[in-house]
């Protein structure tokens, strides 16, 4: 790697470890995973196409929210490889080679982080990403003895949450724990940490023909209503990290794809007194960042959503935009009683989220639409929690979601918001909980009288993650975990 | 002590040394297969047509279509099979079937310019079906009377006299789940023939020469015409050691039929719907204890969920029967065993091969008979291991039966079990909703295939004029570090650096004739094999440096690249020697074999002493269970284990800690459904990728995690001292399921029993939790009994023994033969 100028755009090229490539050509179906390996650089690998493993992962040049530029990893295999045009992408290939290693492949090679090696490579990206976090080290703090593997930052301020999307069936982990939290400072004089202080690469608007159809990004919103307009069976991606798996696992394809990921309109953050306004295109990272523990609900949320990889690409508004009946923000926004903002040639209009869902995948949202922005009423509530029902801890599909909002004044709940995925064709309210809830003693007694009632909200479903009868049982036990929870805050009691 | 196991001074076995790969895997450099594609100029791609029923007849087939996609080059079907339409060994896999034996068999295949070309030419191909009724669970096989393959019984002493007069006996029943392998690179084959009709193919396999001998039978051709090489898998874990075969088939038919290379990869879902698992397993087993908790006998029925076809079932069985003592002295034993024929993927080898399964079954009667006994189910097992002397119940002497017990004695130390036992008694009584637990399960296993004549290698030991060293031998890598451990041997043999020395990738004709890297045997055998081919170099070598150095033969050390006399100035380095020896006209390579001594198992009888010897090993586990959710994590895990002398530290810790969280994936997180509806997708798997298949990630690590090699465990007989590594560990994730269990009953009053079905998923944890504090049977669990006792069902006395799978193949050479003949000839055998 050599230290590089902030990227002049030039059209239908990629700078990948330093040296531009060419997308001409470039079907829009076509993967930035398929198309790196394509061009000869076969380190990111194909583990499962659909963003779970990890293999494909590459760092790629964005926003750190402010001037500066971020190393963020990425699912290659869930990208269009279109929509890195213009972009800087960095491979295992790029970081170092097998003669002089970059310092996160040295700590992984010498303390036995790879066995068979096929993960390895997307390992190495994802640990890269945090080994360059702007203020990682600053942030180091000592593992407490009892820290949770969840949020256990390790002595060199490695958050292992970056490996989160990022499997490997060999090793057991503890030797990559180990390496990352061997790894030191970058030097001064390492490229890709003198890169971030450049400018990130511009998101240009591009349309790249392919033979089988077209990928356009549009400049600004208006451009994007006016292709919507003009091609209404046209497919809106923004991370993709949804798409794609559409693309790779189930033949989706469409000949007309609008990348709506950086439209300038939809990357807004803005907080007043009375709301806070998330732009529908920021991703689950940035949002994080940008909102700063503002809401804490959500802060439960993220590390329980996907993966580090996932909330890289993943946006809010796609999260709304795919109705999903389990994508876990929909009920901690139910909770919040947030408000979607759908923009179309027409204007705007604002639809509660507790009315967006019509349906299986199904929203009020009109084939001229998308989500511009999501609101967030002000004040929140005062108790709030989000509970995620998966076999895994990291990286897992919930089998039931519950987002709790409640505002207890003197022990007796004034206002109770309940969100729930898992239950239903859509995230829904339960709102014969809430009622049973509301004007009463925050105790025991009331705790058991609406667990029974909740325990009977939605129609959930026996299937391969969990049975209807198990859902149903946690629906009853989620309650009586808050209040249980909330008990041991009051008293101050802590968890061992 | 043996020549074999004997270490000499400096030797470069036992250093912690980073696997040999290391620097090509993390800068991304590494070739896997499908790493050749874009390297391969003119490649096709192949693509399956997948059948959606789960038991149809194939009443038409129609490729016309497909052929008029755009880039569509050919469909690859039955008719186009020169040799056998077979892609196993026990002649009943036909590679293009007529009747579909499980939902997603792949019907024919679709050869493009482009993936996408070769899928949307799958989507075209026209089938009609005829479905026919389909057995789904094992259970549904037993009631039905769906059987395939041998039915050995294993049988010592009376069981039933002995159970007649046990103080205490129980009954019950296990439903045990398979396992995906999850390889990270899944099934993969290039393949190309050259000018003069030789078939190269590179396959993801863990057993090139039966791949090349299966490409060989379907394409009509000798072995000698047809050569397999492995670079390196991404992962292998037993699911590369029969299943690449068919694949590899596939893709030298279409390279033979069109002259252009072709890669065969499979998609994840594709692996996981094509592709055979871990076998599940039924049992039925009553239990005899006498009052002070020891084992009087155990009268045992195991029924694998074999899948479509026979694969390696009858082989994992039989291990499966052979490991269900694990590491105790049971006096009186019957173990019936049986495979089901269902309608699903060919289940196959998986680490452990039948092992775990075995194993699971008597921990299983341990921990749910402790606290019906009322005694603590550390001290219950304890009190029933084996002691020196004793015999397992197929007749081998239990050699370094003490070592289980320092292993355990180990954990109980260093893991402070004893305090922390305490801690945990006490945290439990002050927190209602979060419970915990310590379990610990020991590990007895037996090293060798049980097939006698699987257990030989051979290599090849090439030393250059320069006196640089190259490597071949038989086994292959799947990141178990075995290349690192045959360079670690090649240059303590050698007495060389370790950089003197490369190993070559494998193929078929550099070694023929090679076993399975499985079994946990590659170390052992081929690390044998490397070692007596180096010895011959060095016994020539040594004429050539006594004569220089005026030093008798015997009295020259090689170490360090050079080779040395007793006097201060009789020294010669390793590369003049070397030199000077190719003037001489010396042979400078050499070709080397092994064969394991003192093996012998009547696999008709079930009898006889079919392992080299048995690797040790305990885990204490520590888990803490959330009573809302049944949600769980693994606080601290603490392990000793037994590897011998170890060849290479590093890489036997990474297999250690690897095996462990495997074998946890497999026993909690890792689930396989598959619909046992009645309805249209009956039979199809649910879990079919990795977002509803959920292997262990980094947060289900343990927060601590110590792994300890037993020291002073040099093994006599085996190469430099060593112990086998690769299988072993995975079982001592049976301490989690244990710890689970004991977690979930703390929540009921002491004593509390309860049932925990396996996988014991947070769902299934929930329920006995539920259980322990008053509510119903959990479900997939069966209630174990006290003095009525159910009695295990006994297959007639017609069932059919084991065969052993020499005469099987000597068999399928027949078949072969007569294809060849009779071209036209193929279809199920």
């Amino acid at each position: 790697m050599t230290a590089e100028q902030p990227h002049t755009a030039q059209h239908h090229t990629v700078r990948v470890n330093g040296a531009d490539r060419s997308l001409s050509g470039v079907e829009p179906a076509t993967n930035a995973l398929d198309w790196l390996r394509g061009q000869g650089l076969t380190g990111a690998k194909e583990g499962c196409a659909e963003g779970e493993c990890g293999a494909c992962a590459v760092l790629v040049a964005r926003s750190d929210g402010a001037t500066g530029t971020e190393w963020t990893a990425l699912n290659a295999c869930l990208v269009p490889a279109a929509a890195l045009d213009g972009q800087e992408v960095v491979t295992a290939e790029g970081l170092g080679t097998p003669t002089r290693l970059h310092p996160v492949q040295h700590e992984m090679a010498v303390r036995g982080g790879s066995q068979c090696g096929y993960c390895t490579p997307g390992f190495v990206c994802s640990m890269a990403a945090e080994y360059y976090r702007d203020g990682r080290v600053a942030a180091a703090r000592p593992a407490g003895p009892g820290a949770h593997a969840l949020q256990a930052c390790g002595p060199n301020g490695f958050d292992l949450e970056a490996l989160s999307g990022n499997l490997c069936r060999c090793t057991g982990y503890r030797p990559i724990r180990d390496a990352a939290w061997a790894l030191g400072e970058p030097r001064a004089d390492d490229p890709l940490a003198v890169r971030r202080a450049g400018s990130p690469p511009e998101a240009t608007a591009t349309r790249l023909e392919g033979r089988s159809g077209t990928y356009a990004r549009p400049a600004d919103l208006a451009e994007a209503l006016a292709l919507l307009a003009e091609h209404p069976e046209a497919v809106l991606v923004a991370g993709s990290t949804d798409r794609g798996v559409e693309v790779n696992l189930r033949g989706a394809r469409s000949p007309f794809v609008i990348g709506i990921d950086r439209l300038p309109e939809l990357r807004g953050l803005t907080v007043t007194t009375d709301a806070v306004e998330i732009g529908a295109a920021l991703t689950l990272t940035e949002v994080e960042r940008a909102l700063a523990g503002r809401v804490p609900l959500l802060d439960e949320v993220f590390p329980q959503f996907a993966s580090r990889l996932i909330r890289n690409g993943a946006t809010i508004g796609g999260n709304i935009g795919t109705g999903s009946p389990i994508g876990d923000l929909p009920p901690a926004l139910l909770a919040l009683e947030a408000v979607v903002v759908l923009v179309g040639a027409e204007g705007e209009r604002e639809v509660a989220m507790a009315d967006y869902f019509t349906g299986y995948r199904q929203s009020v949202r009109r084939a001229d639409e998308l989500v511009r922005a999501v609101r967030i009423p002000l004040p929140l509530a005062g108790t709030t929690a989000f509970h995620k029902i998966a076999k895994r801890r990291f990286d897992d599909i919930s089998s039931v979601a519950v987002a709790f909002a409640l505002d207890v004044v003197d022990g007796v709940v004034q206002r109770a918001r309940i969100g729930l995925g898992g239950v239903a064709a859509t995230p829904v309210r339960a709102l014969a909980t809430e009622a049973a809830l509301e004007g009463r003693a925050w105790s025991a007694d009331t705790v058991q009288t609406a667990s029974e009632v909740m325990e009977t909200e939605g129609t959930p479903l026996d299937d391969h993650r969990a049975s209807a009868a198990y859902r149903r049982a946690v629906l009853g036990t989620a309650l009586q975990r808050l209040h249980a929870e909330t008990a041991a805050d009051a008293v101050g009691a802590t968890h061992e | 002590m043996s020549e074999l196991s004997l270490r000499p001074a400096d030797p470069v076995v036992g250093q912690a040394i980073p696997h040999e790969s290391a620097g090509l895997h993390v800068t991304g450099v590494a070739l896997y297969t499908d790493d050749l594609t874009v390297r391969t100029r003119g490649i096709l791609h192949a693509h399956p047509v997948q059948a959606p029923h789960a038991h149809a007849k194939v009443t038409r087939l129609h490729t016309g279509p497909a052929l008029g996609v755009p880039g569509v080059v050919r469909v690859l079907t039955a008719a186009d099979v020169p040799g056998v339409n077979d892609g196993g060994v026990k002649g009943d896999e036909p590679l293009f079937p007529s009747e579909v034996m499980f939902f997603g068999q792949a019907v024919c295949w679709v050869l493009g310019e482009t993936l996408e070309a070769a899928r949307l030419g799958s989507l075209a191909v026209e089938v009609d079906y005829e479905p026919l009724p389909a057995i789904i669970t094992v259970r549904e096989a037993i009631e039905r009377d769906s059987f395939q393959g041998g039915a050995p019984r294993l049988e010592r002493g009376d069981v039933d006299h002995a159970l007649a007069g046990a103080p205490h006996v129980f009954s019950g029943e296990l439903d045990l789940a398979g396992q995906e392998h999850f390889y990270l690179e899944t099934q993969c084959a290039v393949a190309h023939v050259d000018e003069a009709g030789q078939v190269f193919v590179q396959s993801s396999t863990q057993h090139p020469s039966e791949t090349q001998e299966i490409v060989a039978h379907v394409l009509g051709l000798s072995s000698h015409a047809v050569t397999v090489q492995c670079l390196r898998m991404g992962g292998g874990f037993g699911g590369k050691e029969m299943q690449p075969h068919g694949y590899a088939a596939v893709a030298a038919l279409g390279a033979s039929l069109t002259g252009r290379p072709v890669r065969l990869r499979l998609t994840r879902s594709q692996d996981l719907t094509l592709t055979g698992k871990r076998h599940g397993f039924h049992a039925q087993w009553r239990a005899g204890f006498d009052a002070d908790g020891r084992l009087l006998a155990l009268d045992a029925t195991l029924t694998s969920d074999g899948g479509w076809s026979l694969d390696l079932s009858e082989p994992v069985l039989a291990r499966a029967l052979c490991h269900v003592d694990n590491a105790y002295w049971i006096p009186d034993v019957r173990v019936n065993g049986r495979v089901a024929l269902t309608h699903k993927t060919s289940q196959t080898a998986f680490r452990g091969f039948g092992g775990p399964q075995g194993m699971l079954v008597i921990e299983d009667v341990i921990g749910r008979c402790a606290p019906r006994l009322g005694i603590d189910p550390a001290v219950l097992r304890r009190r029933n291991f084996y002691a020196s002397g004793q015999e397992t119940p197929y007749g081998q002497p239990v050699r370094h039966a003490e070592r289980a017990i320092a292993c355990w004695e180990q954990v109980l130390s260093t893991g402070d079990v004893a305090q922390r036992s305490a801690q945990i008694a006490a945290y439990n009584a002050s927190h209602p909703h979060t419970k915990r637990a310590l379990a610990i399960t020991p590990v007895k296993f037996g090293i060798s295939f049980n097939f006698t004549a699987f257990n030989q290698a051979g290599a090849l030991v090439h030393v250059y004029k320069d006196g640089s060293v190259l490597v071949n031998h038989g086994g292959t890598e799947m990141g178990q570090g075995l290349h690192t451990k045959m360079l670690q041997v090649a240059a303590t043999s050698l007495g060389v650096p370790l950089e003197s020395v490369r190993l070559a990738p494998t193929r078929t004709d550099k070694v023929p004739n090679t076993s399975a890297t499985a079994a946990s045997s590659g170390a052992d055998l081929n690390g044998a094999a490397v070692k007596n081919a180096c010895e011959q170099v060095v016994g020539r070598l040594r004429v050539v440096a006594s004569a220089r150095l005026g030093v008798p033969p015997d009295e020259l050390h090689f170490s360090g690249g050079f080779v040395r006399g007793p006097g201060e100035d009789q020294s010669v380095a390793w590369a003049d020697l070397v030199a000077e020896a190719y003037v001489q006209r010396v042979q400078l390579w050499a070709a080397g074999f092994y064969r394991t001594e003192g093996l012998h198992w009547d696999s008709a009888a079930m009898e006889g002493s079919p392992f080299k010897y048995f690797s040790y090993g305990a885990a204490a586990t520590e888990v803490e269970v959330d009573g809302f959710t049944g949600a769980y994590r693994l606080l601290r895990v603490d392990i000793v284990h037994d590897v011998g002398d170890s060849l290479s530290p590093l890489i036997d810790i990474g297999q250690v800690e690897g095996g462990f969280v495997q074998g946890a994936g497999w026993l909690t997180l890792e689930d396989l459904r598959w619909d046992e509806s009645g309805g249209p997708t009956r039979g199809r798997l649910a879990t079919a990728s990795a977002s509803t298949y959920k292997l262990p990630s980094l947060s289900e690590m343990p927060d601590v995690f110590n792994v300890a090699l037993l020291e002073r465990a040099h093994e006599d007989g085996v190469v430099y001292g060593s112990k086998a590594v690769g299988e072993p560990p995975l079982m001592l994730a049976i301490s989690v399921r244990e710890a689970l269990r004991q977690a979930a009953s703390a929540f009921g009053p002491a004593g509390t029993v309860v049932d925990l079905a396996s996988p014991a998923t947070p769902e299934a944890v929930f329920w006995s939790v539920r259980q322990a504090r008053g509510g119903e049977q959990p479900p997939h669990t069966v209630p174990v009994l006290e003095g009525v006792c159910v009695v295990p069902e006994q297959p007639g006395a017609g069932a059919r023994p084991l065969q052993p799978r020499s005469e099987q193949v000597a068999q399928d050479e027949r078949v072969g033969q007569v294809a060849q003949a009779a071209p036209s000839s193929g279809g199920r055998g």
